[in-house]
Parts: C-alpha cells; sequence; structure tokens
C-alpha cells in the first residue's frame, strides 16, 4: 500500500544507527524510513529502546554511529541553533505528557507560543483556544495538571504538540495505562490531526490491536535490530513465529516466558551459593 | 592498601568531573540566562519572590534570635571587665562580619536551596526540562537561570535583614533588658564599626555565599537521577554541599579580609 515509494517521500530517515547504552547495544544498525503525510509506528517488547528512539530522532541523545535524517537535515551535525528552529517544526508526545505543574492547562498550551512568537495575546487566546478544541478540552483551560486524568494531560500534551503547526509529531506510548474510552479518544485524535493538519506521526508502543488500527506502515524492533517491517494486515498475517508471539500476546514462544538462568534443579539446590 | 588508593583516586576523579560538569553548567547558564533575563524580567522577579520574599520571616526571625543571644552573653563577659558598654559593638561586628552572612547562608540553604534542587530534580524527573528541549526551549535558559539569579540577587538581602534584626534583638536584651546605656551602644558601635572594612566586606561575604549556595542547589537539582530517590539524595546534598563550602569560604574570605590585624 505504501511502499515502494521515491526517497524523497521520507521526511525522516534512520540509517545505520548503533547506540550503545553504557555497555549495553541498543541498536545495532537499525535502518528506518518515515514518509511525509503517514503514521508510522515503532512496536517492540518493553526495554528495546522505542523511546531511545525518539530521543535520537529529537537530538536529545547522539548515536554512537549511523545518522538520522530530519526534512534531509542530519540532526547530530545541527549547531544548537539549528537544532533547535528544527525542534520547532517537532511536535513531541511525552509518556507522561510532560506538562509543566506550574502552569494552568491554556498556559501549558500557550508556552510555546510565548515563547518563540511575538504574537499579541488576543491571537495567542484564539489559537489556544483552537488547539483545545481540537482535543476536546476547551473547557479545561483553567485546570491545573494535577486536577487532569492521566488521558486529559496527554490530550493537552498534544494541543500543546501542535501550538506551532509542527511538520510531524512524535509520539511515546500514547496508549499506555489508558482506560478504554481515553484510549479510544487518543486513537482517533491521532488519526485526525494526522489527516487533517497533514502531519507526519511516529508512533512508538507495545499495544497492538490500536497502534495496528492507525498505522500505515509498522516496523518491529526487538533486540537492536528490525525484525519485521510492513503495513498492519501484513504484520498481522505474518507467518513469523516472533511476530506472531508478539501480535497475540503469547507468554511463551520464540521469547522465553523465563529469564534466562542456571538449570533450575541445581539451583534449588544450592550448591553452595547464598542467592 | 592499593584497593583503598584506588577507590580514593576514583573518588577524586569522580569528584573533579562533577566540578568541571557544574562549571560548564554554570558558564552556560551565565551566558546563555542573563540576556533572556533582562528581555523577560518578570520570569526572575517571580522567582525572587519565592525565593527571597518568602524566606524573610524565617531570616527575620533566627536573626531576632541570634541577636538576643548574642546580647545576653557578651553582656556576661563583657560586664566582668566592666565594658558593657562595648556590647553594641560585639554584637554588630558579630553580626555583620560573620553571623549575617553565615547564618544566612545556612538557612537560605535549607530554605530556598532544598526548594530549588527538589523543583528542578522533580521537573526532570517528569519530563518537564525534556519537554521543553522538545519545544526548543533551553531549560537552562528558562527554569535554571531565573532561579540562580534569584537566589544570587536575594542573599546579600537577606543577610542585611539579619544583621539588621539582630542588632534590634542584642539591643532590646542589652539595653532593655540588662540595663546598658542606650547612647553608649549606639555610639560605640558608630564609632567601632567601619564602613568598608565591615559592612561592605560582610555584604561580600553574603554575596559570594549567595553564589555558592544558589549554585549547588540549581546544579544538584539538575544533575539528579530522575527517580524519587535521585531526587531525595540530591536535597539531601543540596544541603550538606550548601553548609560545608558556605563554612569553609568563608574560612578563606575571612583570612582574607581581617587577615591583616
Amino acid at each position: 500500500m505504501t511502499l515502494p515509494l521515491p526517497d524523497d517521500a521520507a521526511l525522516v530517515s534512520v540509517r545505520d544507527l548503533v547506540f550503545y547504552h553504557g555497555e549495553r547495544k541498543i541498536f545495532d544498525g537499525v535502518n528506518l524510513r518515515f514518509l511525509k503525510g503517514r503514521v508510522t509506528a515503532i512496536m517492540g517488547p518493553s526495554g528495546t529502546g522505542k523511546t531511545t528512539l525518539l530521543k535520537l530522532i529529537g537530538g536529545q541523545l547522539r548515536p554512537h554511529r549511523g545518522a538520522v535524517l530530519v526534512d534531509s537535515a542530519d540532526v547530530h551535525r545541527l549547531r544548537t541553533g539549528e537544532l533547535y528552529e528544527l525542534r520547532k517544526r517537532m511536535g513531541m508526545l511525552f509518556q507522561s505528557g510532560a506538562l509543566l505543574t506550574d502552569l494552568s492547562v491554556f498556559e501549558n498550551v500557550a508556552f510555546p507560543l510565548r515563547e518563540h512568537t511575538r504574537l499579541p495575546e488576543s491571537v495567542i487566546r484564539s489559537l489556544v483556544l483552537m488547539k483545545l478544541q481540537a482535543v476536546g478540552l476547551r473547557g479545561a483551560r483553567d485546570l491545573m495538571p494535577s486536577q487532569l486524568s492521566g488521558g486529559m494531560a496527554r490530550r493537552v500534551a498534544l494541543a500543546r504538540a501542535i501550538a506551532l503547526d509542527p511538520l510531524m509529531i512524535l509520539y511515546d506510548e500514547p496508549f499506555t495505562g489508558q482506560d478504554p474510552i481515553s484510549m479510544g479518544v487518543l486513537v482517533k485524535l491521532i488519526r485526525d490531526l494526522n489527516r487533517e493538519l497533514g502531519l507526519t506521526s511516529i508512533v512508538v508502543s507495545h499495544d497492538v490491536k490500536e497502534t495496528l488500527s492507525i498505522a500505515d506502515y509498522v516496523y518491529l524492533i526487538s533486540g537492536g535490530v528490525v525484525v519485521g517491517e510492513g503495513t498492519p494486515a501484513a504484520i498481522a498475517g505474518s507467518g513469523s513465529p516472533w511476530i506472531r508471539q508478539f501480535v497475540h500476546g503469547d507468554a511463551d514462544g520464540p521469547v522465553p516466558f523465563h529469564f534466562p538462568a542456571p538449570d533450575y534443579r541445581a539451583d534449588l539446590l544450592g550448591n553452595g551459593r547464598q542467592h | 592498601m592499593g584497593d583503598l588508593f584506588q577507590r580514593l583516586g576514583h573518588l577524586t576523579l569522580g569528584g573533579l568531573r562533577k566540578l568541571g560538569r557544574a562549571n560548564f553548567f554554570m558558564a552556560h547558564v551565565l551566558l546563555g540566562g542573563l540576556g533572556g533575563l533582562l528581555v523577560r524580567p518578570r520570569l526572575l522577579l517571580s522567582q525572587i519572590f519565592f525565593v527571597g520574599v518568602l524566606s524573610v520571616l524565617i531570616v527575620g526571625v533566627s536573626g531576632l534570635f541570634v541577636g538576643m543571644v548574642l546580647g545576653l552573653q557578651g553582656y556576661y563577659v563583657l560586664s566582668d571587665f566592666g565594658a558593657e558598654q562595648t556590647l553594641g559593638v560585639m554584637v554588630a561586628a558579630s553580626l555583620v562580619r560573620e553571623l549575617g552572612p553565615v547564618v544566612t547562608a545556612l538557612l537560605f540553604s535549607g530554605r530556598a536551596g532544598s526548594a530549588l534542587t527538589a523543583e528542578i530534580g522533580l521537573m526532570k524527573t517528569t519530563e518537564q526540562l525534556a519537554g521543553m528541549e522538545m519545544m526548543a526551549v533551553d531549560p537552562l535558559r528558562r527554569v535554571v537561570a531565573p532561579r540562580f539569579f534569584a537566589g544570587v540577587a536575594s542573599m546579600p538581602l537577606l543577610a542585611a535583614l539579619f544583621s539588621m534584626v539582630g542588632v534590634m534583638g542584642g539591643y532590646f536584651v542589652g539595653v532593655g533588658l540588662l540595663g546598658v546605656d542606650d547612647g553608649a551602644f549606639w555610639s560605640q558601635m558608630k564609632a567601632k564599626i567601619d564602613f568598608y572594612e565591615d559592612v561592605v566586606n560582610g555584604v561580600i561575604k553574603s554575596a559570594v555565599f549567595g553564589v555558592i549556595v544558589t549554585w549547588i542547589a540549581v546544579y544538584e537539582g539538575y544533575d539528579a537521577a530522575p527517580t524519587a530517590e535521585g531526587v531525595s539524595r540530591a536535597t539531601t546534598r543540596s544541603v550538606v554541599y550548601s553548609a560545608f563550602a558556605v563554612l569553609g569560604w568563608d574560612f578563606v574570605l575571612t583570612a582574607l579580609m581581617f587577615g591583616d590585624h
């Protein structure tokens, strides 16, 4: 459905990415392409560095090898000023929302506008109300972040992420810990915003059903490499045992139930060890 | 033995590395932050309120009691020599030279420094600082710089308040309760306390302590491990390091300022 397309259709490309966390290798030569105007999902088990990948794309971490190109600019070769200019065109939705706790909902959404523009107050007010209307929280403008539920906080953060009309949005685990209704609201918002604002969306998640329902293309990452990619239909129908286990959430399979350990019988008998 | 040296070396290198990071951090705050604050003074003013104005009560009350104790103890010693007329000098010199800057800095690190560390540490833990970075807003300019400059501006004023209230406390006990002569209390103080040597040096001390305490507080918050335990440790470190640094630097500054006597 989406591939093959010429390379210039990719807003973000990750090339041969290698990244270590201390001694641990998180990415071992990962190649990814995120097409303009599409929702691309990155899925994989917890601890595979999905959030790390978003931080690498946003330039908050530096790779040990390889490159990340955003709108044909190499993120890690930009000077600080250029990187900040690029970030104004990137929205990022953190897992926690990352709202500023000392500011109201209205002021949180107004924050990037106040920091980066010199718009008159009346224009800022209209823009903020429009963004809040888009996420359905215009009525919550006077609440403080501590008064919001987790789902509402993420919607406010989403309104803030689109305040400067970015090219793209990075979503970090947008569905984690949500009740079914908030989950449905977020799924709808991500899909609608992507279509109506012409955004490019990168969704990092391990919620299989929701992610497959909104993504145009999916990458599965495990053990530092891409283990599968394709359209949601191709992923769901994949013959690979690992992908099948991940998509269906089976407890045992190619990914064993047990963390690697010495022989059970020998371990129970002690063998002179303290633990 | 070799193990001991290895650990000592490890600790020293770790400490030096941290000192280096803290210096880069401060250079960034100073270079980037000052310009931004001139454009938006409201950020600085609101922090001066939180860091400085809200510390006025604790500093004032402590100053009053310290001054009263000085009046009492000073009177007991001085009256043995018939020198209770000089009580005003003793109270004022102790406060302006030493107790004002030092005790205020210790109180300030407990009241405002710990709050700064915890606030910045929690902002890091809840990804607020990372969120700002991704919104192309430099947290060192937007969050750290206003807090740092507010602390630096507040400390000398708080120390001056401490000394002033302390002198009033000493006066209340010495003159009001113990019967030292009112005129002698003030005239001796006026004659013996030198504006440059005592007052200006005291202000310099309190300004240096303001930089040290606030620097430690904001850096520890920014450097905190992003967990509940990390923030709690950073807050403790902020107060402990501040106390060491203030007392150590007080010795150095005192030796430099009053060493030729």
